[in-house]
Order: structure tokens, then sequence, then C-alpha cells
């Protein structure tokens, strides 16, 4: 299959992307500058990590704006798998993809750390390949993470199962001391609604390997290769 | 003499260098001409203190691809068509000014030289140097600096991977930021800062020119300072996201064949990055200051030529290609304009709106005066390596007291709530992240990795600035070494007093000297240095504090070794000794000696031969596969380095024999002797370490065994393994924390 890394001026999560789809798990991928509009040729997109626009205005608030954007919505509408990392869920949100905000971490410091997430949600096409419980050992990497959004939408997220991933202890517990950054709840990552938009702080891209201090985040990328594969079938 | 004292202070120019100036041209420099001279004949640009000395480093190597000095950093072959460069800059005076701004505009000034070469940065370390963290500015500036990096270095995507951060009252109003750059270059596509032949073309590339930074390195850089908010416009801004862009798109244009050449615009801006171009080049070189492109209405051809606004680079381009060039970097969003032309010729002639304003022979201003000076041991000096550490008071603590306290001192304590706020697994290379000996970095699409680390002690340097640089070079070596990764070049970053007094002449040369000693014993070069002098408040200089980056090569990354004891029953090897403790000389100016006891003193000592031989086994150790952790032993000695291992490995240890030395478990325990690396391997492996060990004449001594929930030291002393664990994690925060 052939995912689509969408760079942005100020993206530097793209190589690392590419590494893990193609270099690492062998499929196909091709960068996306942020002035095209065409996104047929993609089995599914990926909003990739870094400061796009220098974080200038609010994180993800101007590359929203880019000519790309539309061609995301209009490739998530038709129903295509996009996934938003660290600054590409910043941008999901700006977009409207996603419901919340990505507000300052609440220690008000950038955190770079391994975080393990506990999976509540394994029926997605992005965690089909986990199983619900499970921990997965992923790095973060950023200063504006601490998700949250009203009432009602973390209600709604709660009762639909959109809340695909939770800081946890190694163990899977949920704690308040071990949420790294403030979100409500623990919130790691959420889906949309109809569950083909994932948006997630951690760096699945960045635990790709044993050698770099652990390959769970292929397990996302493995669920999204798994499922394109199927519907082919 | 026309020009007054006033404009020669602004400058930082003495009476005779005028002189000599008026002499080279043969008649009076104008005001546009005296700020050319000023800039390159500065310290920061020029070198008139430390060029001569620099000449004497071990520069040679079958890895150097590009020698030092020749470009913006050096390039050492890793063979495969794979390149590092690899430099050390500092930004200590933007930094004690605005240490957020300051400490941001020395990363991003590193990153520069080292994508200037073609390189893409791999990899940032920063070695920073402050006062007492109970000192509250002392904490504003720690905190800035730190802000500063997390925020240049986490935007731009570079991973932030090693460094050392230091408290000494030495720095308190001179903080050290010292930022040292990597890049891989792939398929020897090395980039010259130069241009190729008269009539190539000067573009200007990236952020408009302003107001900021002027007499950023004849004014701050160059010169000691009392009143530091005066100087407070000589600190530049940085915009880490224009530098991302600028970094992705000048290493396309390195692809376009009508770029020819790559110059990082620095310190004093475009007059040095110009004429040093047109000096590599051996050309003469138009430059038209009216078309460089400004933030400011109004600003003067010296404002521009001598602005250090950040985020600008150079290129030379053949002439007829240049729109090719437009529409690159048009694509990125990025300004470029044609701000000149190299011509032949021997001279730079600079003209605004048509008319010549300046023309001078570009040898008078590149060829800055050199001071050379010998001068003896100062007498202060002989009476402290002198003291006699066997009268300092015994601790009224115990030993397992006194192991908490080491433990959680600022400049042992775990700098985890540092490197957390940095960005350091971006790129996906990194194998050991921030927090062991040194990092290690694996080289995608081969089996090979690359260790990096800094390292300096100023306190040893400033007891013997001979043996302490060589001691430096050793324990930078020390830190590869125990990874299994071979050294193989060196950078430097010299940070030094006021290069016009005695003591800190005596201290540079002898720093010389012992980094020159130590580098030839490991048979490895200096592949491109930093000199920032002038480092002193109130006439009182820093320690000597001569910054080494060092660079290791790992054959196969797989096979490395980290700090950490692994498991249970693995028997506690010390290689470098036949005994586990250290003795009273370990103290001479040990961290145990000045945090507990507020004393300086001593003699340090080092014997490279033996060095270099307990790295050899180690690294071999580690290659084979004998050993289960490795670790350098250095600040607190014996048994805080035993207590790292314990912790980071979350197992406890214990070691049979009490320590003592002469009566004193104080020395045998924090004594700092050199050439000391601890081992933890399995017992299978024990007789193969010690073979090892004989055929290389190196001293071993088995100490003890890992195991249980405890640190215990022979009968007199026993610590949990879970409060040594607080002491070292927390110690660091509980420190720097504000309480008022």
């Amino acid at each position: 299959m052939k995912f689509g890394i969408v760079v942005f001026p100020g993206t530097w999560s793209d190589r690392d992307t590419h590494h893990a789809v193609s270099g690492v798990l062998g499929q196909d991928a091709e960068y996306i500058w942020h002035g095209d509009e065409k996104l047929d040729q993609f089995d599914a997109i990926v909003l990739p990590g870094g400061f796009s626009y220098g974080d200038f205005l609010r994180c993800g608030a101007i590359a929203r704006f880019s000519p790309v954007m539309e061609a995301v919505t209009a490739f998530a509408e038709r129903g295509g798998p996009v996934i938003g990392i660290c600054n590409g869920f910043q941008v999901l949100c700006e977009s409207g993809l996603l419901p919340g905000v990505l507000m300052r971490n609440d220690h008000l410091e950038f955190r770079c750390i391994w975080t393990d997430l506990r999976v509540e949600n394994s029926s997605t096409i992005f965690t089909s390949a986990s199983i619900e419980g499970q921990t997965l050992h992923i790095p973060m990497s950023h200063g504006e993470g601490n998700y949250q959004a009203d009432a009602d939408t973390i209600k709604r997220l709660e009762d639909n199962g959109q809340v695909v991933f939770r800081y946890a202890d190694a163990n899977g517990n949920v704690t308040p001391d071990i949420n790294p950054n403030g979100s409500i709840n623990n919130i790691a990552g959420i889906v949309n609604e109809r569950g083909n938009v994932l948006g997630m702080m951690p760096h699945p891209e960045k635990a790709c390997e044993k050698l770099i201090g652990g390959d769970d985040g292929n397990v996302i990328f493995t669920s999204i290769i798994d499922n394109f594969v199927q519907a082919v079938v | 003499m026309t020009v007054s004292q006033e404009t020669l202070d602004e400058i930082a120019l003495s009476r005779a260098e005028y002189e000599a100036i008026v002499d080279r041209l043969g008649r009076e420099p104008g005001p546009l001409e005296l700020g050319l001279f000023g800039a390159l004949w500065s310290e920061h640009c020029g070198y008139k203190h430390t060029k001569a000395l620099l000449r004497t480093l071990p520069s040679s190597s079958e890895r150097i691809l590009v020698a030092p000095g020749a470009e913006n950093a050096g390039v050492i072959d890793l063979g495969d068509g794979l390149a590092i460069a690899m430099k050390v800059e500092s930004h200590n005076h933007p930094s004690a000014v605005e240490p957020f701004e300051g400490a941001a505009t020395g990363v991003g000034g590193i990153i520069r030289d080292i994508f200037a070469m073609g390189a893409r940065p791999i990899a940032l370390l920063n070695s920073l140097r402050f006062g007492q963290p109970s000192d509250a500015r002392t904490r504003y500036l720690l905190n800035g600096v730190i802000g500063g990096i997390s925020s240049y270095g986490n935007c731009i995507g570079i991973p932030d991977v090693g460094g050392e951060i230091f408290f000494s009252d030495t720095y308190k109003g001179n903080p050290l930021v010292n930022a040292m750059c990597v890049g891989l270059i792939e398929n020897g596509k090395i980039a010259s800062a130069s241009a190729r032949e008269p009539g190539d073309l000067l573009l200007l590339v990236g952020a408009d020119t302003g107001r900021d930074g002027i007499h950023g390195a004849s004014g701050l850089a160059s010169r000691t300072f009392e009143e530091q908010a005066e100087m407070r416009s000589a600190v530049q801004v940085g915009n880490p996201f224009l530098e991302k862009v600028l970094i992705e798109a000048c290493i396309e244009a390195l692809d376009l064949p009508g770029v020819v050449g790559l110059q990082d615009c620095g310190a004093a801006g475009i007059t040095s990055a110009a004429i040093e171009m047109a000096e590599r080049s051996e050309m003469g070189l138009q430059l038209f200051v009216d078309r460089v492109p400004r933030r400011e209405e109004g600003m003067t051809p010296y404002e521009v030529m001598l602005s250090e606004s950040q985020e600008r680079m150079l290129l030379a381009v053949t002439a007829g290609t240049e729109s090719e060039v437009f529409d690159l970097f048009d694509k990125w969003d990025l300004d470029a304009t044609v701000i000149g032309e190299f011509e032949a010729g021997e001279d730079v002639r600079i003209f605004d709106n048509g008319m010549m304003v300046s023309s001078t022979p570009i040898i008078t201003l590149t060829d800055a005066p050199r001071y050379e000076f010998s001068t003896p041991k100062p007498d202060w000096l002989t009476t402290l390596q002198n003291a006699e550490l066997t009268v300092v008071p015994m601790p009224d603590t115990t030993a397992a007291e006194m192991l908490l306290k080491m433990l959680s001192a600022p400049n042992i304590a775990s700098k985890f709530p540092v490197y957390r706020q940095y960005d350091y697994h971006v790129q996906t290379n990194t194998v050991i992240e921030p927090g062991g000996d040194a990092a290690v970095l694996r080289l995608k699409g081969t089996k090979r990795g690359i260790a990096l680390t800094t390292d300096c002690n100023g306190r040893i340097c400033y007891l013997d600035p001979e043996v302490g640089t060589a001691i430096a070079v050793a324990e930078a070596c020390r830190n590869l070494s125990v990874t299994g990764a071979e050294p193989v070049a060196l950078t430097d970053g010299l940070n030094f007093g006021n290069p016009e007094t005695p003591d800190v002449q005596f201290q540079l040369t002898e720093a010389i000297a012992g980094m020159t000693r130590a580098a030839n014993a490991f048979g490895i070069p200096i592949v491109s240095g930093n000199a920032s002098l002038y480092n002193e408040t109130a006439g009182a200089a820093i320690f000597p504090t001569p910054i080494i980056g060092a660079l290791g090569v790992l054959d196969d990354v797989e096979k490395h070794s980290t700090v950490g004891f692994k498991a249970e029953n693995d028997v506690i090897v010390l290689l470098g000794s036949d005994s586990a403790w250290d003795t009273t000389d370990g103290l001479a100016g040990s961290e145990y000696l000045e945090f507990v006891h507020g004393r300086v003193e001593g003699q340090p000592a080092l014997d490279l031969d033996l060095e270099v031989r307990v790295q050899t086994v180690c690294r071999d150790a580690v290659r084979a596969g004998l050993v289960a952790s490795a670790h350098d032993l250095s600040d607190g000695g014996m048994a805080t380095a035993l207590a790292e291992c314990a912790i980071i490995g979350n197992i406890g240890a214990s070691v049979t024999e009490s320590p003592d030395a002469g009566g004193r478990w104080d020395a045998a325990m924090f004594g700092e002797a050199q050439s000391r690396i601890l081992l933890s391997v399995s017992p299978d492996n024990l007789d193969r370490i010690k073979a090892l060990a004989h055929d290389h004449d190196v001293p071993l001594a088995v100490i003890g065994l890992v195991g249980g929930d405890a640190l215990s030291f022979g009968d007199n002393c026993s610590v949990l393994l879970s409060d040594a664990s607080d002491a070292w994690k927390n110690g660091f925060s509980r420190a720097t924390s504000d309480r008022d």
C-alpha cells in the first residue's frame, strides 16, 4: 500500500515516518508538499510531527489553511485512513477533523520521555493488530499535548470508544501520577466518529526498531496495512 | 591620530592595532573600514591570542577530509562514502546578558556551521557551566539557557543527545554555553565555502538584516564587560523555524550544479562571511550593500555589514544559473538576493547605491595580528598544588550519609530533569540516550554507529591546566570507550579569561600542550575548534575550561555497552587499579573536596600510557560481548560510579572491602584517580576479562557482586537502593527549584 506523508515547512517527523513505513515495514511512501492538492494516488495519509510554520500563532493553526489540508479533508470524507502524529494531531484538531484542543502541558515544560499507552479500543483500523488493555511503549516529545474538550465532547468520545490510547504505567494502570501533560482522562489518542481519522501525541514512528529502544509503534502502522490488505482482498 | 579612544573601545581594538591598520593601508581607515577591521581583528574572528597555539595541535589523520580551520567545520571520514562534520561553538557572553536568546542563537549558529559543509545535522550536545544554583540569578540563567536550547533544538528537529552541566562559583557572573553539532555527509558531498571563478555571484538567503547583534563579535565576545545590561542590544534573536527551512533549502540547493559554495553568516555577519569566502577563493569581491534586504529603514552600510541577524547564509553561484536557485528558495518561501560578485583581484570593494564606500586589500583584513607569549607558572598555583590533603578534616557524618549527600550534589545528580526538555529521539537513530557516559547513534543503512560526548573539568584544569586538559581528553575518550566505541576525532571549545593577563596566558599555553600530549597518545586529531576568551567578571577569570567534544566509531552498533548493572550475581570488576578504593591523592581537585569542604586544591595526575591501555581493554571486552555493563569513574569517584550503575540498572551491589585510605573512608569512596572503569560481567566471562587485562598489562580488581536492594561497601557503609535512587534522581530538581 502507499502512504502519503505530508510535509509542511517546519515538519521534521516526515523522514522518520518514511523510514518506519517504508524502510522498516516495506510499504511504498511518498512525501506530499503542503501546496499539493491531489491525494488520489495514496491509500493512507500521515500528518507527521514537527513545528509546522514554527508553531506561530498556535500549533497547527496556520497549517490548517494550507492547500493540502482541503485535500486531506476530502480524503477523510471518502473514508481514507488519516493519522496525525503530535503536530499532525494538533493540525487535525485545528482543521475540525477531530474534536478538542491540545493545550500547553500543565507543567509548562517540553517533555521528551518514553510513555506507555494503554490500548482502549482494539477494533479500530489503527489498533486491530493489538489487544485491548495491552500497553505500547512509545516516546512522546511535545510542549503542547494537553488534550482538552468540553464535557459533552469528552462523554461522547468515551461512550463511543473513540478514546484509543491513554497514558498508563507499564502495567496498564491509568493514574494521575503517570499523566505526562495534564490531558483530561489521560487521553493520548482519539479517533473520529467514523473511525478513519486518528490523532495521537506520542510518536509511533520513533518506536520502529528494537535497536532504538523498541518497536511497539509498528503495531499502529501494521494495523493500517492489515486493514488495507483485507479491504483489497 | 583622529580616531577617539571611545571609537576604538566600541570595536575593541587597541591603539597599537589601530596604528598597524594605518600602516598596512598607508592611510587612515574610514569609519566603515574601521568597523570591518574591528570585526575581523576581534578575538572571536581573528584568534589573535590563540592562533599561534592552535597551530601546534595535532591535525593529521588518515580520516581527515577537511582540515581544521580550512572551512566552517572539520570533516572526518567514516568510510563507505560517509563522513562526519563536527564543531563546538560558544555563546557565553550573549547568554550571560540574555540567557534564552543567547543560548538559542548559540545552537542556531553551530548548526549553520555544520550544514554549510553540506552535512545534515544529526546531533546536538551542550556543555554548560553556571555558578552555584543556590543563587537566584544563577537559576534564572540556568532556566533561560535550558529554555533557549529546548526551544531552538526541538523546533528544528535535531536530537539533543548529550553534554554536561557543571556548577561552580567561578562561573557565577560568566556562565558558559557551548554547543556542539555533528552532521552526516553522504556520498562524499562535502561543500566548500568558496567561489569557483571570477564572475560567480554572491547570494544572501534567509532572514532580512536588522540592527540586532551589531558588535556581537567585537564587543560581547572579545572583551570583558561590567555593565551587562548595556550590551543587551548586541544579543541576536533566533527563529528556529526559519533555520529549519533554511537547512532543507540549502541542502537541496547544493544539488544544483550552479551552486558552488555555501557559507554560514555568523559572528561579524556579512563582513566576516563574505570576506572569508573571498579569501578562501583567492579572489576579490564586490559587495553591494544597498541590495541587502533590510528589516529596518535607514540602516547605514556600517550597520548592514556588521549586523549579526540570525538565519542567514551566503551562496556562491555560477553566473547565469541564479534563476534556478531563486526558484528553489521560492519553493521554501525564502528570499534570495544577489549582493555581490567575485572578481579577479585582491580587494573587497563595497558599494552603496553605485558609490564605492570602501576598498581594502582582503589580506590586510584577514591577517589579524598574532600575539605570542611565554609566561611562567604563577606562584599561587604552586601553593595550591602543594596543599597537604591529609589534613582535610574528616566529615562529621557517616559514610552512608555522605554517599546520599554526594549523590544529590547538583554536579552529580541525574540531569534527567534537564534533558527530558530536549528531543533526543527525533531522526530515530538514538541507541544510547542522554544520561549514559556517551550518546550512541546508529547510522541508517550500515551496521555502524557513532558515539558522542563532551567533557571538561574546569576545576582540575585550574589546578593544572596541562594535566587537566589532558584529563579532559582522556575522560572524553573514556566516555566513548565504555560504550565500545573507538575514539577517532576531537573538537575543542576553549573558554578562558582575559588573554592579556599573565595567568590566562599561562593557562592557555599549558592547556594546548596538554591537549596535544593526550590527543597524540590516543593518535587522534583535533578537527575543529572555537575560542571564547575574556570570560571574567570584576577582574576574576573563570576556571580555564577547554571543553573537549569527542567522536567515536562502533563497527557494529549492536555490540555496545551501557551504564546500568544487569543481573544478580554478575561480578563487579574495576579496570585500571588493583584495589577497589582510591587513596588520599585522589582528593586533588575532586568534587567531594569542593562540594563538602569548599576547597579547590591538590595536584591532579594522569598516566596517559595506562589510560590508553585501560580503554583498549574495555573496548575489546565490550566488542567481544564479555561485558554486561561499563561505566567510567569520574566526578564523585568509586562510590558514586557504583551507585549510578546500581540506580540505573535498578539492582543493588555489594563491595567486599571496606572503604579506607589510611584511615579516610572519604578519600577511598570519593577520590577521583583517573584511568578507572567499572565493569559488571557474568561469572562465566571473568577469566576472559582477566586474560585481556593481563595481555595489555592493565591492573584489575574483582571488587564485589551485583544484587540485592542495597548498596553495601564492606562493613561501614550500607544504603538502601531506593534512598540512593531518590537522592540521585531528585537532587538536581531540589537544588535548582526556586525556594524563595
